[in-house]
């Protein structure tokens, strides 16, 4: 067996022995790869055009390099060349090169290639998928909620039930850990109410206003508004990132087996710790926020410390508090439930505990603005 | 032994699977008897793991019924339910711990449900049956911190707490080293044994199938249901379907 060093280069010869009309050998040298074989063929088909061969002999010796692109060509130029009359026969591959030319089946040449068989979709068709699913979708919202509402009547009836532990970690979780981040946030944008107002108010000789405006904007909306955002933000996403990789790992389907309802394993705790906690965040964010207004009053302002804070006083009432307390409620129901029925509805691993994630986040801060709007309207009129 | 006098335990009537709009298994029954190790083979995407999800409730079939112990396992009441979920255990395919709580937390997580259980006796219980499967002293690890085998060792831990009379296996030895495979499945024959448990387990590998099964049904995924049943010894030789013995003889179809 000769055994040569299989060493790929772009060298490549083609020598044409023959004349006109009569049995022509195509001898080729050097290397028959994927990057020469394109010119190889191209060679040889205009020779048989010109010389019009009664045979032809393609003679593989002087071959040092001899890859699946080269033997797929071949094959297929021999096919080819055959379909229209002319008998080709390969001569002196090596025993290297003959192994991989037996690997080919010539079914793979003659077929087409199979096109995904996906259609492009109508509009009218796109648009009846999506009325279907969010029909379904709706389906399993409704499903989820009746399921979490009846868990959490059943865990408020038997306190003993809930677990409490898990409780408290999220607790931890969602507000201890989220204090600086929420803390800081609210602070500059206090901040820049306050700057910005004082832009507008200062010309009028109404800086003391800075504080009311910046005392009112954040206790009513932006304290409950950005906490929420954030909590969503931080802690929504996680529900359904740890919720969707327990799907993906059995651990849900192991807890039903073993007798525990999902819902009150997983869902309870987690809601319950957002109901605790956001309240007391959101009035954490509330003394941030009204400090950023603060800061700004005083030293860009002349404010005096006790005038700031007595106008503030005087702006807000306790109600405003409250209604930003009520607010955060609802917000927490909102982001802990998103957060919990996203991550139990993932099916196909990885890709799907992705994908709930975002919407998770994406829908919950949707439904925030939403619902934020409808209390704007309400308290309104109330 | 005469199957007309033993006891069934399991009895799947006539039951029809679908997923997603795909039809998996089209009116599937057999019968698993008290003691026998059952194991349910067939290639992959053959309907296996779909047939025993359905067989311990987490899917509900389309037509059929399955029987556990001669209750409907998917109209059951939640008493019934109960009853039934206390019967058997099972070992998921990756374990299914929970990943935030530690191996002690995991074994002894179906025993919450019971408010009565004396103090000591939980703590006992769980380190037996950590024993049982070799892996005492490693009660406050995570399951994150285990290694494969050791994972399906503490599902299996945790699925025989409560003591079943039957244990459901979903690929025992899938992504395990053959040594671990031979344990586990040695694990699996000794607990047979020695507590006299029904087992149905699903696998795919030849030399687990060989060792432990008692009797082997075997789906296939074109026909949608059983094409054979009986011992996968005499399977091998005997069989007069094709695809069974390939898929004994390990050959190629």
């Amino acid at each position: 067996m000769v055994s040569f060093v299989k060493r790929k280069d772009s060298n490549v010869k083609l020598s044409v022995v023959g004349s006109l009309l009569s049995p022509v050998v195509f001898a080729i040298e050097g290397t028959m790869s994927l990057d020469t074989m394109g010119r190889v063929t191209a060679e040889m088909k205009s020779h048989v055009r010109e010389m019009r061969p009664s045979k032809l002999t393609i003679d593989c010796a002087g071959v040092k390099y001899f890859d699946n692109a080269a033997a797929l060509m071949v094959s297929k130029f021999k096919k080819d060349m055959e379909s229209v009359g002319l008998p080709v026969e390969i001569v002196n591959l090596s025993e290297d090169s003959q192994k991989i030319m037996g690997l080919i089946d010539l079914r793979i040449i003659s077929d087409s290639p199979s096109v995904p068989t996906k259609h492009a979709e109508s509009r009218v068709e796109g648009i009846g998928k999506l009325a279907v699913s969010a029909v379904a979708e709706f389906g399993n919202l409704m499903t989820f909620l009746g399921g979490f509402i009846s868990a959490l009547g059943y865990s408020i009836l038997h306190p003993k039930g809930i677990r409490w532990v898990d409780v408290a970690s999220n607790m931890k979780r969602i507000g201890v850990q989220g204090l600086p981040i929420v803390g800081l946030i609210s602070f500059l944008v206090g901040l820049i109410i306050a700057f910005m107002s004082s832009l507008q108010l200062k010309p009028l000789g109404g800086n003391i206003f800075v504080a009311s405006l910046v005392g009112i904007a954040m206790v009513k909306e932006l304290a409950p508004l950005m906490t929420a955002i954030i909590v969503a933000g931080r802690s929504g996403s996680a529900f359904a990132a740890e919720i969707g990789t327990m799907v993906v790992n059995e651990e849900v389907d192991a807890l039903v087996i073993m007798g525990f309802d999902p819902m009150r394993f997983l869902v309870v705790p987690r809601v319950l710790a957002a109901f605790i906690v956001v309240p007391i965040l959101t009035l954490y964010a509330d003394l941030f926020g009204l400090a950023g207004g603060l800061v700004v009053g005083v030293m860009g302002l002349d404010l005096t410390l006790i005038a700031y804070i007595n106008q503030t006083g005087s702006a807000i009432a306790l109600s405003d508090i409250g209604t930003g307390l009520i607010k955060s409620l609802v917000f927490a129901a909102i982001i802990s439930g998103i957060g919990c029925y996203q991550g139990l509805k993932v099916k196909h691993g990885a890709e799907g505990v992705g994908a709930a994630t975002t919407s998770a986040v994406v829908s919950a801060i949707f439904f925030i603005v939403l619902s934020d709007s409808i209390f704007a309207v309400v308290f309104h009129y109330l | 032994m005469n199957n007309e006098s033993r006891d069934v335990v399991i009895s799947v009537e006539g039951i029809t699977a679908r997923l997603e709009g795909n039809t998996i298994l089209e009116n599937v029954s057999f019968k698993v008897f008290r003691g026998e190790i059952l194991v349910i083979m067939g290639r992959s995407g053959s309907g296996k793991s779909v047939l025993m999800k359905h067989i311990i409730g987490l899917f509900s079939p389309v037509e059929g019924r399955v029987l556990i112990n001669g209750i409907d396992v998917h109209k059951a009441d939640e008493s019934e339910r109960a009853n039934i979920r206390r019967s058997f255990g099972v070992l998921f395919q990756s374990g299914g711990l929970l990943g935030s709580m530690t191996l002690s937390e995991n074994t002894a997580l179906p025993l919450e449900e019971h408010n009565d259980v004396p103090d000591g006796l939980r703590e006992m219980l769980v380190r037996m049956k950590l024993r049982l499967v070799r892996l005492d002293g490693h009660e406050n690890l995570l399951p994150s911190e285990l290694s494969g085998g050791m994972r399906k060792r503490a599902g299996l831990a945790r699925a025989m707490v409560l003591d079943p009379e039957i244990l459901f296996f979903d690929e025992p030895s899938a992504g395990l080293d053959p040594v671990t495979s031979a344990e586990l499945d040695s694990t699996i024959i000794n607990i047979n044994e020695g507590m006299g448990t029904t087992m149905i387990v699903v696998s795919h590998e030849l030399q687990s199938i060989m060792g432990i099964a008692h009797r082997v049904i075997m789906l296939d995924g074109e026909e949608k249901g059983i094409i054979a049943e009986g011992d996968p010894r005499e399977l091998m030789h005997r069989s007069s379907d094709a695809r069974v013995l390939n898929f004994l003889n390990r050959r190629v179809a």
